[in-house]
């Protein structure tokens, strides 16, 4: 039983939905930006998406090319490990799925890679059957830049560091390589329902 | 929970032992939870105010108005009170004095707590590393720190700048409004400089994009943000 803080009470008023709150979270309206550094802003005439690595052969796609993919609008839940969750977020992206369409590889897990240096890693198996998007809207409007734009990696079921913002490419590997976060003792896996946030968790 | 400082109306600095703490780098955080007697728990993170060579972790805290743990942790909590403390936290956002400078430091509001973690660690070393500062507060009541930065040791490299957002001291010639290009500009010691800026978002993204288009390299930029974005 953890210590009790004397006088300490809620305040807030419950989630709209408990049961969708991950341990340690909490709901909120707002839609909180945290990053590492400045705010890439990259022209889309010189944005491109990239997937390679351990694959044959590699594959790229300019942004209409991109636009031109199948897509999909999803809702989601969406939790960040600085605590804050929010419910029915709704984006419009391309599945993971479309992206390896075709595409042959014996590689277990991805780094994906972005403007501004961010990097992080995934088992590639988080990445399909569903799982996981690129998105370039939210909320039926194109994605800002402060929240990851032109296109971000989307992948609910991890904290969002997981969905790395200002996506440029997958690099599809056959050992894991701990991205920028993970580096710095973030959780390497990243689940908030086990409440995986710093190495050791 | 040790011991209590004021530090504005709306912030306060509490003085902590901590069990099994390690010794923590400057800039880094730590998560505070709560357990209410009902059980109800609520979890965020804080900035550690003392620099690495304090015995004792000191976290400063902004009271937000409809915040769940800050109110608590600046209006309720008293000495020998008690709670978890896990970290610390935040591999990024840290700097120590071997790493040299010269130093950039943004702060808005209570951002400058892990600048002055910083700032104070500079200081217990006694390392004349040359270090800009600018703050931002939104008058001389909310402006933390406000005897201290004046006399941060050594003296020798050591920039202050204020501006103030609503309301300035009396008398005041110095800058009041919000950061922009010519501030920047007259703060900066010129490329080739570590910059690290913490606030609330809005101010983050506004002083970024202020240090990119004033030539900084990104990559020489970290960032630290907190609360709302107001959307």
């Amino acid at each position: 039983m953890p210590p009790v803080s004397r006088g300490f009470q809620r305040r807030h008023a419950a989630a709209t939905d408990p049961s969708r709150i991950p341990p340690g979270q909490y709901e909120t309206q707002d839609f909180p930006v945290l990053s590492a550094g400045p705010t890439p802003r990259t022209p889309l005439d010189e944005w491109s998406l990239t997937l390679h690595g351990a694959v044959e052969p590699a594959v790229s796609w300019t942004w209409e090319e991109f636009l031109a993919l199948p897509s999909e609008r999803v809702d989601v839940d969406i939790h960040c490990v600085t605590k804050w969750s929010k419910l029915g977020t709704t984006w419009t992206g391309v599945p993971v799925d479309v992206l390896l369409d075709g595409v042959d590889t014996s590689a277990e897990f991805v780094t994906a890679w972005c403007d501004g240096d961010y990097t992080t890693n995934l088992p590639l198996e988080d990445l399909v059957d569903g799982r996981a998007w690129v998105a370039y809207e939210f909320g039926g409007e194109p994605l800002d830049p402060e929240h990851g734009g032109p296109a971000r990696l989307l992948v609910p079921h991890l904290y969002f560091w997981k969905s790395a913002k200002w996506l440029r490419g997958l690099t599809l590997t056959t050992e894991d390589e701990p991205g920028f976060w993970e580096t710095y003792g973030y959780h390497n896996y990243g689940d908030p329902w086990r409440e995986q946030r710093y190495w050791g968790d | 929970m040790r011991d209590v400082v004021a530090e504005t109306a709306r912030a306060r600095t509490i003085v902590l032992d901590v069990d099994d703490w390690g010794r923590h780098r400057a800039g880094q955080h730590v998560d505070v939870r709560l357990t209410a007697e009902d059980g109800y728990q609520a979890q965020r993170s804080f900035s550690i105010a003392s620099p690495p060579e304090s015995a004792e972790v000191e976290l400063t805290v902004e009271r937000i108005a409809d915040g769940e743990v800050s109110p608590y942790l600046v209006d309720e909590l008293r000495p020998g009170d008690v709670f978890e403390v896990r970290g610390p936290i935040g591999g990024h956002f840290t700097w120590s004095s071997d790493e040299g400078g010269p130093l950039l430091l943004i702060a808005g509001g209570s951002g400058l707590v892990p600048l002055m973690s910083m700032l104070r660690h500079r200081a217990a070393r006694g390392a004349p590393v040359e270090v800009h500062v600018l703050v931002s507060a939104r008058s001389p009541s909310d402006l933390l720190f406000a005897d201290e930065l004046p006399a941060l040791e050594p003296r020798e490299g050591v920039n202050v700048a204020y501006t103030y957002t609503r309301e300035a001291p009396p008398g005041w010639t110095g800058w009041s409004r919000r950061i922009d290009a010519p501030m920047i500009a007259e703060v900066t010691p010129g490329a080739d400089v570590r910059a690290y800026v913490c606030g609330p978002t809005p101010f983050v993204e506004r002083a970024n994009d202020l240090l990119v288009a004033g030539g900084h390299d990104p990559r020489t930029i970290r960032a630290e943000r907190f609360g709302p974005t107001g959307e």
